[in-house]
């Protein structure tokens, strides 16, 4: 039962499955709460969808607090819809007015392929971090934690990077749909720890292989990711990537 | 019947698990690599020992119903880390953290595992800085610690309000290291619907490929269950939508017993619910109340906005009702308090079921310090707003952000309304000492098991527990039962075994589909929480608890009669996912008030009115009840009780005070 009293017209991205052909498919909804989250709005889609005996829409979503990454529309050209700093779970209502039409479609990347309706495949990325986004130390292997002093502001910077949710906004909204700030967020968090200076050149020239072998594209500079990304990840992560690649290639005597 | 012997290690609590570790039985390496190990659950405690044990040489294939291993609800945990490091130099020790972990417990948890989780705890930190785990610093470039409830020295470890995010990421990173290095096999949308018991022993999984829809067989030397906790059978709850008791459940059923069902805990600071539409709570982390002081109106229904209030005029009950410990109290307490002042009629919001938590005063505090270092002296009020708030938002943010984006508030100018709500399960399958379900071969790990937090789970421990357990126990423990099972070979996946275990799974499904009723299965999972809300909640007394199972049979009828679920079971169909998952809480639910209907006592998280002091605090029996509930499946939704008597040795049992 909703309270709310909002009219809303979704156009909605429905495909059967991966070589099926998709169309966007109207539907009317009434009575919305303004304080429900985007996803309890699609609950109520596909309440009423089940109950006319219909299929549910298919999408991700799990935690529904913003930091699992797990949610991923693209509303109305935007992922994660028109509020910036939030993932579509934590995108609400009130963010809308009456009688709005929204359009919400998969991420659309050749590297994310759909697999039914709003659901999308992207494994892409666990592959991208199991050719190189860790630190290779066994369990049992560690000194005392404090036996390593990191300075504030390098343990900071580490740690806005690692902020990364790995929802794939960053590739859904880029014109070339690359990966960069997605794998330069990784990149960069190990590149500024002590303990990521042994595989430092290493890991980024496989982890930018991986990468490319995905069939992410270019990064252009446009900056879409950054300003689309609901963990604010930093373009400065591409510009501290590209620089340990070059080093990599040219002056790293370890390029692979 | 199943025999229920924890196989504590004799000797000395200090040197049980020291000593046990050195004489377990080893498996060779080149045995290992032949060895098969299969880990569901990708969380803290999946992740972890997946990763390890390839490390060690182990062939291990992981499993997650989530499209990538990262997003297991682990990754949601906000507050921190517990381990006995004692960097403050405050007093802590390993002995300490055990013993402040057995008494906000309870004193319902057993000793030597507990132990054991205090030892392990410092390595955890170790190994997670090792892995490039961006935990908070100083200045200096030293770890940063916080203060979490039920103890009173800082041993917290955090990374912001995201401190789950970024051990499970440690955890996922050492896991794709393995799978890049074709040691861990990964399944991602991959849902475990059976265990395959052969000749006694967990011998395999059938597991229903999500996408497909097509059962799959896998079978290993031993399973590991790290499927988290159940605590979606109240509908609403902090959990992610997808957690589920599934796999837990399904182990039940063959012969794995569930221990202390009843022990849920029910977090103290969440965003109270605000519709009918709402699908999930969400948590205010508890490090929260390092800094908030939680109040309500000492006036019934006061119309004022809080900001109005004068401070005389407020009711600091945590701060009055528990001067020692104050606003850190354990959850269980402050939960309770909670209920208390608004059953009461203190509430405030439109719900009436909310109280205040209050940055102000502390915020007023670190903006005077902060105005001391920028030497501005006689700093007026509004400068140390300015400044605290700067203070605040670097300990806090994302968590303010949070809050402002799901009630439209801001809590830098307003007090949080927050209230309790369902969080964590202490109950689980019942482990022995090396994890062991009653099934040998069959071991459950971090929240999926009943150990280490008896009645009631100290903030930051579930981290602690899930990490201990996949890095540093189960790799030792496990070797004990491989070690003799060299000789097994690769369970052939034709056996009879496998044959049946797909077919009942196969039936389950065909069975939802069948029915073709009118509900959809958040109808009835939505019912199932409110009873169990009603009945098995934060209160309950015996009556309540009848009534309980009564409307859980009643409502189990209707679901398997007018339940429907579209599409079919050959493709990706979430619905018929869910109706799995709820079928499964709906039978969990009833043997939860079963449990709490037993247990004539309060303890912790388990709270009958009918067993309460004067003051209103919790009121043990630990002549008659001093002991872990194990329940055997008894076939067609019936169960058998099994007690194992709770003996402690080196703590003296006491009424929990925090006053």
């Amino acid at each position: 039962m909703s309270t709310g009293n909002m009219n809303l017209t979704l156009k909605v991205w429905r495909q059967k499955n991966n070589n099926a052909k998709g169309s966007l498919v109207d539907y009317k909804l009434s009575d919305i709460s303004p304080d429900m989250s985007f996803l309890e709005m699609f609950d109520v889609l596909n309440e009423g969808l089940v109950d006319k005996g219909e299929e549910p829409v298919v999408f991700d979503h799990d935690c529904r607090e913003g930091i699992c990454g797990a949610c991923s529309m693209f509303i109305n050209g935007q992922p994660h819809g028109p509020v910036q700093g939030v993932t579509t779970c934590q995108l609400h209502m009130r963010s809308f007015k009456d009688g709005d039409t929204i359009v919400v479609e998969p991420w659309r990347a050749k590297a994310f392929p759909v697999i039914k309706d709003l659901m999308v495949d992207r494994t892409a990325f666990d592959r991208v971090i199991a050719s190189g986004g860790f630190i290779s130390v066994n369990t049992g292997n560690a000194q005392d934690a404090n036996n390593l002093p990191i300075p504030k502001v390098q343990a900071d910077s580490a740690f806005e990077a690692a902020a990364c949710i790995g929802c794939g906004a960053c590739v859904a909204t880029c014109k070339n749909a690359s990966a960069m700030l997605f794998v330069s967020a990784k990149i960069s968090q190990l590149a500024q720890l002590p303990q990521g200076q042994p595989e430092r050149y290493r890991r980024v020239q496989s982890m930018v292989a991986q990468m490319d072998a995905e069939g992410f594209g270019n990064c252009t500079n446009t900056g879409a990711c950054e300003a689309e990304c609901p963990k604010g990840i930093s373009l400065e992560n591409i510009a501290r990537m590209n620089r340990d690649f070059y080093s990599a290639k040219f002056v790293s005597e370890e390029s692979i | 019947m199943a025999e229920l012997n924890a196989h504590i290690p004799e000797g000395e609590l200090t040197e049980k698990w020291t000593k046990l570790r050195s004489s377990m039985p080893l498996v060779n390496p080149a045995n290992k690599r032949s060895i098969e190990i299969i880990v569901v659950g990708s969380g803290l405690a999946g992740a972890s020992a997946a990763a390890t044990l390839a490390e060690m040489g182990y062939k291990v294939k992981c499993f997650c119903f989530q499209d990538s291993p990262r997003r297991a609800h682990s990754i949601a945990a906000q507050g921190g880390i517990n381990a006995a490091k004692n960097y403050q130099n405050d007093g802590d020790s390993t002995y300490r953290l055990f013993y402040d972990t057995i008494k906000g417990g309870d004193y319902r948890a057993r000793e030597a595992n507990v132990h054991r989780l205090a030892e392990v705890s410092a390595n955890i930190i170790d190994q997670c800085v090792a892995q490039g785990v961006p935990l908070a610093r100083e200045y200096g470039g030293l770890l940063d610690n916080r203060s979490f409830g039920g103890t009173q020295v800082q041993r917290t470890f955090y990374a912001a309000g995201q401190t789950g995010q970024q051990l499970l990421l440690g955890a996922y990173s050492a896991l794709e290291r393995q799978v890049g290095m074709g040691k861990v096999e990964m399944f991602t949308r991959h849902e475990m619907l059976e265990v395959v018991v052969v000749e006694g022993k967990a011998r395999g999984i059938i597991a229903r490929n999500l996408i497909t829809g097509e059962l799959e067989r896998h079978s290993g030397h031993a399973v590991l269950l790290c499927t988290g906790g159940y605590g979606n059978v109240f509908y609403l709850s902090t959990n992610a939508m997808g957690s589920n008791v599934t796999a837990a459940w399904k182990a039940h059923k063959k012969g794995a017993f569930f221990g202390n069902p009843c022990y849920t805990q029910i977090h103290p600071t969440c965003i109270p619910v605000s519709g009918d539409h709402q699908s999930k709570l969400t948590l205010m982390s508890e490090s929260l109340r390092n800094d908030g002081r939680i109040w309500v109106p000492k006036k019934k229904d006061d119309p004022r906005k809080a900001t109005d209030i004068p401070e005389d005029e407020r009711d600091y009950y945590l701060e009055r009702r528990y001067p020692a410990f104050g606003n850190l109290v354990p959850r269980d307490v402050a939960s309770r308090a909670a209920k208390e002042r608004c059953d009461a009629g203190y509430g405030v919001g439109a719900s009436k079921l909310a109280v205040y938590l209050d940055f102000k005063a502390n915020t007023e505090r670190y903006g005077r310090i902060e105005a001391n270092k920028h030497n501005i002296h006689n700093p007026d009020k509004e400068t140390c707003m300015r400044l605290g708030r700067e203070v605040i938002k670097e300990k806090y943010g994302n968590l303010f952000d949070m809050y402002k984006q799901i009630t439209g508030e801001d809590p830098y100018e307003l007090p949080m309304r927050i209230y309790p709500a369902v969080h964590y399960t202490m109950g689980g399958l019942w482990v022995d000492y090396n994890l062991m379900t009653t099934v040998p071969g069959l071991y459950a790990l971090g929240e999926a098991n009943f150990s280490d937090h008896g009645a009631n789970r100290l903030g930051a421990s579930a981290l602690m527990q899930g990490l201990a357990d996949g890095y540093f126990v189960i790799p030792y423990t496990i070797g004990a039962y491989l070690s003799k099972e060299l000789a097994t070979k690769p369970i052939p996946h034709d056996h009879p075994a496998f044959v049946e275990a797909e077919a009942s799974a196969k039936a389950i499904l065909d069975k939802f589909l069948a029915i073709k009723g009118t509900k959809s299965v958040d109808h009835f999972h939505k019912k199932l929480g409110k009873i169990m809300w009603e009945r098995c909640g934060m209160a309950r007394n015996a009556e309540g608890l009848k009534q309980g199972i009564a409307e859980i049979q009643q409502l189990r009828k209707e679901f398997w009669s007018d339940l429907r679920v579209p599409g079919d079971a050959n493709e990706l169909n979430p619905e018929l996912e869910k109706a799995g998952r709820v079928a499964d809480f709906i039978e969990l639910g009833e043997l939860m008030c079963m449990d709490a209907l037993n247990r004539n006592e309060s303890c912790g998280g388990h709270f009958r009115e009918e067993y309460q002091t004067e003051e209103g605090e919790a009121l043990r029996d630990d002549v008659n009840y001093a002991y872990v509930s194990a329940w055997e499946y008894k076939g067609d939704v019936s169960f058998e009780l099994h007690k194992e008597e709770l003996k402690f040795e080196n703590i003296k049992v006491a009424q929990r005070s925090y006053k």
